[in-house]
């Protein structure tokens, strides 16, 4: 006797596709970063020796981790100390200025490698010596748009009455900006520091072209370790669970931070 | 003291070429309070966001007791808002909002002193936090919200967060409070509530209210002044007894209440003559022969038997519908043009019944038109074509190109085009009065030129209409050179 298939086509269905990728291209490598972290590097045995490598400073990677975060820091201040003024002004005069923001994230639709490796070349032909400064350079130029746009968004979308409602109340123009709008656009703020932060601790290749490989930061270190001659997919395991680790909290400090604002988190 | 706060004297506004208000002159006495009063797009919310310090005039002063205020900014004006949204700080609690102003107020430091030049010199210094503290909790005792100050401003009600408001700008002891239509978002109920605390509040404190709204029950309820808007300008200014008993013009009288608004004829003193029935009256000083408005309230015209003496006009009752203290009836007046006319009286008729209408002669108000015939100068663009209001009208001259002209036409000459495209220029509704039986539109051109047009069909205002003008409606004179000085 033939069994009646009972398969319902509803609208749940259009959301498998995404599933099935979800499934195989996040699920599936997590479960097995979390798998290589405890199994020896020849495969046969589960170890704890992988942590203890890393934890233990061993291979200096918490220092590289300790560098990742100081430079990841300091990049997120320089880009909100542009960012700010600069969507600042393009939210004040926002009649004239979608192409302006436009021309701010213009950059963004060049692959980051081209455009690394082009910055690279204008320094070399400007005999500016490779090094922290470059690298800096390179981290602010790459997430900059991405500290812009939800500050953008944010301080378009404050109702210019607030502004007037605090100089009637007899506020000259810097308190207007101190008491009303900087606090108005503290979900902005918080936004854009976590989509610059995050992947701005996580990166790669930027430190590495920009620095002639001098500078080694967390997101080189782990690529490193996965590459064929190394060969240590154990730590690389660790540090990246590190990584994941530092991620989830950042967003979980986010989201307590704003827990009233309408953020909603980035990741 | 002068009383004597406000003073706005020939003040102009506009946005590009685009006039918002238009030579605005009134003077607001301390203690008063004003309304704003029009539709939408008037210039009253400008004029007020003038008085703030928002906006600056194109042209004119603003006095305030007697200072030149017209560019000094809002933070240095000694005036408070309460907003239409009411733009309470999401960010900051009850307490916080109301705070706000105190903490950026200085208050004198001790006496005065004298330095080494010889100048004396008052130490500022800011509140403390208990004063401010104590003057927070009187405000919100004074809206009856005193337990609310560590309340999230947007956990309260529309009503609550219309006191908050109120408690934030008059917290400041500001000369003068500027209100934007702060009911606009209330209910009925809660709008009648306020509009009483309101008043309790301007006669406890003293001090000046000037009040926009839109809303002319509101103004006739709560202001000593009312000065009506339109267009920009400034129609009438008066109490609100005044306002309502003698409209300036049909304007006024249409906006505010009902009333029944006619065009007729001054035949001579005391007599009005209304589609050839001749009317006593109580207005004299007219032209023999002048075209004007009468004015009549609903409430003013009573219903009387046909055979009744003072029957002074027949009509057939249209519609009759029972309002709750009196019937509002529509009815047909006989005559040589027959207006359709609303009616206020406790008597029930049905409709298709034969009534007589009795009117008291000062019931008749009485009023110069504001504009007899659309005037406009323009230029013959070729032979039998004349170019005026950026558009080309099709006309009988036989003058030569490039004379400069002027033209004139007629209220029910000019004819309104559902499709824009179809006149000859576009033209934008900014006005209708129903004249008993056409209506009576003001048309702005696209060149702000504002065409008075008769029509017998309806349109809203907002809507765009075509304007046409058939050619042997278009009276052109030619305009002669004016010797130069």
């Amino acid at each position: 006797m033939l069994k009646k298939i009972n398969f319902r086509f509803n609208r749940r269905a259009f959301a498998y596709p995404y599933m099935i990728f979800l499934l195989l291209f996040v699920v599936v490598p997590l479960v097995i970063i979390l798998v290589n972290a405890f199994l020896t590097d020849d495969g046969q045995s589960l170890t704890f020796e992988h942590f203890v490598e890393f934890f233990s400073d061993a291979g200096g990677g918490l220092t590289v981790l300790g560098n990742s975060l100081i430079i990841g820091a300091v990049t997120t201040l320089i880009c909100l100390v542009i960012g700010y003024p600069c969507a600042y002004l393009l939210a004040k005069y926002h009649a004239s200025s979608r192409v302006l923001v436009l021309l701010f994230i213009l950059p963004m639709w060049v692959n980051f490698l081209i455009r690394t490796l082009s910055t690279k070349a204008i320094f070399m032909a400007l005999n500016v010596k490779l090094g922290m400064g470059t690298v800096l350079f390179g981290m602010v130029y790459n997430y900059l748009p991405y500290m812009i746009l939800p500050l953008h968004t944010t301080l378009v979308s404050i109702d210019h009455s607030y502004i007037e409602a605090a100089e009637d109340l007899g506020a000259d123009k810097l308190t207007v900006f101190l008491k009303t709008v900087l606090p108005l656009s503290l979900s902005g703020i918080i936004s854009g520091i976590t989509m610059t932060f995050i992947p701005a601790i996580s990166t790669f290749a930027i430190s590495e072209i920009l620095s002639s490989s001098k500078i080694f930061l967390f997101g080189d270190a782990i690529n490193m370790h996965f590459s064929k001659t190394t060969n240590s997919f154990g730590v690389g395991s660790v540090m990246s669970l590190v990584m994941l680790v530092l991620v989830v909290v950042a967003n979980v400090v986010v989201n307590l931070t704003s827990k009233d604002e309408e953020v909603s988190s980035v990741l | 003291m002068d009383d004597r706060i406000i003073e706005i004297k020939n003040v102009n506004k506009s946005y590009g070429d685009k006039p918002v208000v238009k030579n605005v002159s009134l003077t607001i006495k301390r203690g008063e309070f004003v309304t704003l009063l029009g539709p939408s797009g008037c210039g009253k919310t400008t004029t007020l966001r003038m008085i703030a310090g928002f906006e600056q005039p194109t042209s004119g002063t603003i006095l305030f007791n007697g200072e030149d205020i017209t560019t000094l900014p809002p933070h240095k004006r000694n005036i408070n808002t309460v907003f239409q949204k009411y733009a309470l700080f999401p960010h900051l609690n009850v307490f916080g909002n109301i705070a706000f102003g105190l903490k950026m107020k200085t208050v004198p430091d001790g006496e005065p002193t004298v330095d080494k030049k010889g100048n004396t010199v008052q130490k500022m210094r800011h509140l403390t936090k208990a004063e401010i503290a104590e003057k927070v909790n009187n405000a919100l005792k004074m809206v009856d919200l005193e337990d609310y100050g560590h309340r999230a401003v947007n956990s309260l009600s529309g009503g609550q967060q219309q006191r908050v408001a109120i408690a934030r700008a008059l917290v400041n002891e500001p000369q003068v409070l500027l209100l934007d239509e702060p009911l606009g978002a209330l209910d009925l109920k809660m709008r009648k509530d306020m509009q009483l605390e309101l008043m309790q509040m301007h006669k406890q404190l003293g001090i000046t209210f000037v009040y926009v709204t839109h809303d002319q029950e509101e103004a006739l309820t709560m202001s000593d002044t009312i000065v009506v808007m339109k267009n920009g300008e400034i129609q009438q200014i008066g109490t609100p007894t005044k306002v309502y008993d003698e409209p300036a013009n049909a304007f006024v009288a249409d906006f505010i209440g009902e009333s029944n608004i006619l065009s007729g004829t001054m035949v001579k003193d005391f007599c009005v003559d209304i589609s050839g029935h001749k009317f006593e009256c109580v207005d004299s000083g007219f032209k023999y022969d002048e075209p004007i408005d009468v004015i009549i309230r609903p409430e003013d015209i009573h219903i009387v038997d046909v055979k009744d003496k003072n029957c002074l006009i027949e009509a057939d009752v249209l519609t009759c519908v029972f309002k709750g203290d009196h019937y509002q009836v529509t009815a047909l007046t006989y005559g040589d043009e027959r207006n359709e006319i609303i009616i206020h009286d406790n008597v029930e008729v049905k409709a298709g019944d034969k009534i007589g209408l009795y009117i008291k002669p000062f019931d008749f108000h009485i009023m110069h038109k504001s504009r007899l015939i659309n005037e406009i100068d323009g230029e013959i663009y070729e032979e039998n074509v004349v170019e005026f209001c950026d558009g080309r009208f099709e006309c009988n001259t036989s003058l030569p190109e490039g004379t400069k002209v002027h033209i004139q036409v007629d209220f029910d000459d000019v004819e309104l085009t559902d499709d824009e495209d179809d006149g000859t220029i576009g033209a934008t509704i900014i006005s209708s009065i129903y004249k008993g039986s056409y209506w009576q539109y003001i048309v702005r051109t696209d060149s702000y030129y504002d065409f008075f047009v008769d029509n017998d069909y309806e349109w809203s205002i907002g809507d765009r209409v075509g304007i046409k003008i058939a050619p042997d409606k278009i009276i052109i004179d030619e305009v002669k050179d004016v010797e130069k000085d």
